[in-house]
């Protein structure tokens, strides 16, 4: 870890604020109920990590392994084998791109490129400025006959072509 | 009906039937379309009776592999006291292929009412619906229609007044290609990271949790209360001409199509004719180059191999390929092949879970030394050091991702070769920046 400048002590890590708490944790209680052994909530425990608090820290972990009876180092094994769950804070709006073949016959990559511009990522993976948006690229989002597919948080739009990205983009900012 | 377009004279619509009809969605909407009748007829039939039928019927899986779907059931083993799933394979993740977001987003209790008859076939009392976590839509509307099914006593303790329980819970996904795989499948539901596990023992012997399991795709559990109701003999004579291949077949067509979108079609259908007529063929002006029939794992077709090809399991099998998941990507001349090759090479390298070292490292290698060619720097021995990889690649794994990733690799040099040499020669412009 770094120091700060001049000799001067880091400032501390923000305590771990529990997340399994409340009505999120009364809904990993129903899940628990429904299936038949508590690991296999593990999946549905992350989403509603994620869903709590947009992504999943090493608390969160702690927390989702101590409630399944798991070992931390088993669920971040699970965790980042899933590319959904993000491990690091992402923009208000993360937005999916697909790029694999289908989509890219049909410009998908233009599509990419406006949505970098347009959002002001400039690059896949970062997190534009104002915080606003983070672009990927991600393979097949199964909507092959509609390109290009993207997803921003959990809207899926079909057919997005470069001229259509300033419009779409804009409820978002309209949003926050 | 060829969803988003209205459907063709040609197409046989039976799954399709209510595609774009909002009125279909909700339980009342269903029952006036007859939905739940089919189950009703089930649960007054033995369990044996029911997989008898759906023997009968020739149905084969939708999702790829075509095994018989009557055939899987009857290996499950009698019933023992212990526990027994179904489990619901809409992780629809092969490249090409959308069928099965649309059964459901528009027709969400065909897939529940094929469920609960697959489950009573099984003598199953919980349904796992896997679907992948990006579709968004059709988790929130067959949730929707979940509830709605449990309200009114189609699902629950005493499922349509049977006397038997049949619990259907959804499991979402998290972004893994391998999870449509069936053993990664119970995996990613257990817990667990989604790598396939070894077969044998097979999932109807130890299956979710160690128990008896079977695994259904949603195309071909949408396709069994038809079977029901209207018969296997019905079923069977929806054929052209191959008694092996029965029945209708979703078929997703995108790429360079004047009109992507899903066509129904009787199995047997001309290639031809649903690329040029249903789906429009390419855009005015091109010249169809390749397709790759069945999903991104299949072997790619030339255009001449498509001219007299039927659209049925045998047919696309003579010509070398796979029907698959019935997903067609269609290139017209304007398709660079080394390019489009080295992108679905792309997609197996991101997607391989990575326990099988044939995999991990000949999907890493193929895509590097692709990139290598397309950047320019091929050597003239990389041709065979890719068929040398795809090899190694082939029925050497625990499940078949490393070959998905070998066959268009392995069909594209034999049917393009020109294209890779012209690369390799710098005959041709890089497609990508040097490596």
């Amino acid at each position: 870890m770094s120091h700060g400048a001049h000799g001067a002590p880091a400032p501390p890590l923000a305590p771990h604020e529990p997340v399994l708490v409340g009505e999120t944790r009364a809904k990993l209680d129903q899940l628990l109920a429904r299936y038949p052994t508590k690991q296999a909530c593990l999946l549905p425990a992350l989403w509603l990590v994620q869903e709590a608090r947009g992504w999943i820290s090493e608390g969160a972990i702690g927390e989702v392994a101590a409630a399944l009876g798991l070992t931390p180092a088993y669920v971040k094994g699970v965790v980042t084998f899933y590319t959904m769950y993000h491990t690091h804070p992402v923009g208000r709006h993360f937005i999916q791109v697909c790029t694999t073949s289908p989509c890219g016959l049909c410009g998908a990559e233009d599509t990419m490129r406006a949505l970098l511009r347009e959002t002001g990522c400039e690059e896949l993976g970062a997190t534009s400025p104002d915080g606003r948006f983070t672009v990927i690229e991600v393979e097949c989002l199964g909507a092959c006959g509609f390109p290009t597919p993207v997803l921003v948080d959990d809207d899926f739009i079909e057919s997005v072509t470069p001229a259509k990205v300033p419009e779409i983009l804009a409820k978002y900012q309209a949003n926050g | 009906m060829g969803f988003p377009h209205t459907s063709h004279p040609r197409e046989t619509v039976v799954l399709s039937q209510y595609f774009g009809d909002p009125g279909a969605l909700s339980y009342a909407g269903w029952l006036q379309r007859g939905g739940y009748e089919a189950l009703r007829q089930a649960l007054g039939m033995t369990p044996d009776a029911v997989v008898a039928a759906v023997k009968e019927s020739g149905l084969r899986g939708r999702g790829g592999a075509g095994f018989p779907a009557g055939l899987k059931w009857s290996l499950m083993p009698k019933p023992d006291g212990r526990a027994r799933y179904l489990v619901c394979n809409a992780d629809e993740s092969e490249p090409g292929t959308f069928k099965d977001r649309e059964i459901m987003r528009w027709t969400p209790h065909a897939l529940l009412e094929g469920c609960a008859i697959a489950a009573h076939a099984i003598s199953a009392e919980t349904c796992f619906i896997y679907i992948r976590g990006e579709f968004t839509d059709p988790w929130r509307i067959v949730s929707a229609a979940v509830e709605e099914a449990y309200a009114n006593g189609v699902l629950g303790r005493d499922a349509l007044g049977s006397g038997r329980p049949l619990d259907v819970i959804l499991h979402r996904g998290a972004g893994a290609y391998i999870c449509g795989e069936e053993t990664a499948m119970l995996n990613s539901i257990e817990g667990k990271r989604g790598n396939p596990r070894i077969k044998p023992p097979y999932p109807a012997q130890c299956g979710l949790f160690g128990m008896p399991t079977t695994i259904n795709n949603v195309e071909t559990l949408a396709a069994v209360p038809h079977i029901i109701r209207r018969g296997a003999e019905w079923y069977k004579g929806l054929a052209l001409g191959n008694p092996k291949s029965t029945g209708t077949k979703l078929i997703s067509v995108c790429g360079h199509v004047q009109r992507p979108g899903n066509y129904e079609i009787t199995l047997g259908f001309p290639m031809k004719d649903l690329i040029f007529e249903l789906a429009g063929g390419p855009p005015a002006g091109r010249r169809l180059k390749a397709v790759i029939p069945g999903g991104s794992s299949v072997p790619i077709m030339s255009a001449d191999e498509v001219e007299d090809c039927p659209t049925d399991y045998e047919g696309v099998a003579a010509k070398g390929s796979m029907l698959g998941s019935g997903g067609m990507i269609v290139m017209d001349d304007s398709a660079d092949m080394v390019y489009q090759i080295w992108r679905l090479a792309r997609f197996y390298a991101h997607e391989s879970c990575a326990q099988c070292t044939q995999c991990r490292e000949g999907t890493a290698w193929t895509v590097k030394v692709l990139e290598r060619i397309l950047g320019g720097k091929g050597k003239e021995d990389d041709l065979q050091l890719l068929l040398d990889l795809a090899e190694n690649m082939t029925g050497k794994t625990i499940c078949v991702l490393s070959d998905s990733c070998a066959a268009p690799v392995v069909s594209g040099i034999k049917k393009f070769r020109g294209e890779f040499e012209a690369y390799i020669a710098r005959a041709r412009k890089p497609a990508l920046a040097a490596v």
